[in-house]
């Protein structure tokens, strides 16, 4: 089998999901870090600097 | 046959409106302005990328079938390059729909293009879902009889049965698939037609 190679080595998968319950708040602790991942990326993405953007400015 | 005959051809006169609306140095451009010099300028092209992968694993998953990517080592593998070619096509989609709502991409004209990117959007949803119920496991058997529910509360499950596998295996591979790639290609199209949307000016620069 596949487990036990690669990243399933680092982070054990084999198991239940784990949920955050919060009022009528129901996410997986995995949706939750997609999320916060995207979030973390969008932001990276408006204020990381583009290679070459100096370079750039006289064009179009 | 005369000039003018030949000009009134609808083939003549379709060639002279796409190149009038779309000519090819604005279809293929050498050159972007400055401002699309920027990391948010990048998850479109992204998202196109990882649909082209979802798309050429997804043709390999078909060639073998369930039974194949259930099995063997090399079918996991291409059902996990499918699997998280999706994952990247929905995470950059997002991020993408973020930024071009941060900008209100639909200034200048350009409604159509978000309206056709909403729209694959929703079709892309409905891939996944579809993708996930046509998997032919447990997990596939869960989702499709907890989501029957929420379609048949809508009256919809009557024409879209979630738990008729061969329907929503067509669904998945044939009839999404084909929306998605004809409003992805809309929607560059009309990227092109208008242009990338320019930033908002700053107000600085406005008063001064």
């Amino acid at each position: 089998m596949a487990q036990g190679w690669g990243l399933g080595a680092l982070i054990n998968l084999d198991h239940y999901g784990h949920y955050i319950q919060w009022h009528f708040i129901s996410i997986s602790v995995s949706n939750l870090i997609v999320i916060i991942l995207m979030l973390a990326t969008f932001v990276t993405a408006l204020f990381a600097p583009f290679p070459g953007r100096r370079n750039r400015k006289g064009t179009k | 046959m005369s000039n003018a005959q030949i000009e009134r051809q609808w083939t003549s006169r379709l060639r002279r409106s796409v190149v009038a609306k779309l000519p090819p140095e604005r279809m293929l451009p050498d050159t972007q302005p400055a401002y699309v010099a920027s990391w948010i300028y990048v998850f479109g092209v992204t998202t196109m990328a990882a649909l082209a992968v979802v798309i050429a694993t997804g043709c390999v998953l078909a060639l073998d079938g369930p039974l194949w990517w259930h099995s063997s080592s090399l079918g996991h593998f291409v059902n996990s390059l499918h699997l998280w070619s999706v994952e990247i096509f929905f995470f950059a989609m997002v991020i993408h729909l973020w930024g071009k709502f941060s900008m209100a991409a639909w200034r200048g004209g350009r409604s159509l293009t978000w309206v056709t990117g909403a729209v694959t959007f929703l079709a892309s949803i409905l891939a996944g879902f579809t993708g996930y119920v046509s998997q032919t496991n447990f997990d596939s058997q869960w989702i499709s009889t907890q989501a029957k529910d929420g379609i048949n509360s809508t009256g919809g499950g009557a024409f879209f049965n979630v738990l008729n596998l061969g329907q929503m295996l067509m669904w998945h591979i044939v009839l999404l698939p084909l929306a998605a790639v004809v409003l992805t290609a809309l929607h560059v199209v009309m990227v092109r037609i208008k242009g990338v949307v320019p930033p908002f000016e700053d107000k600085a620069e406005v008063s001064a």
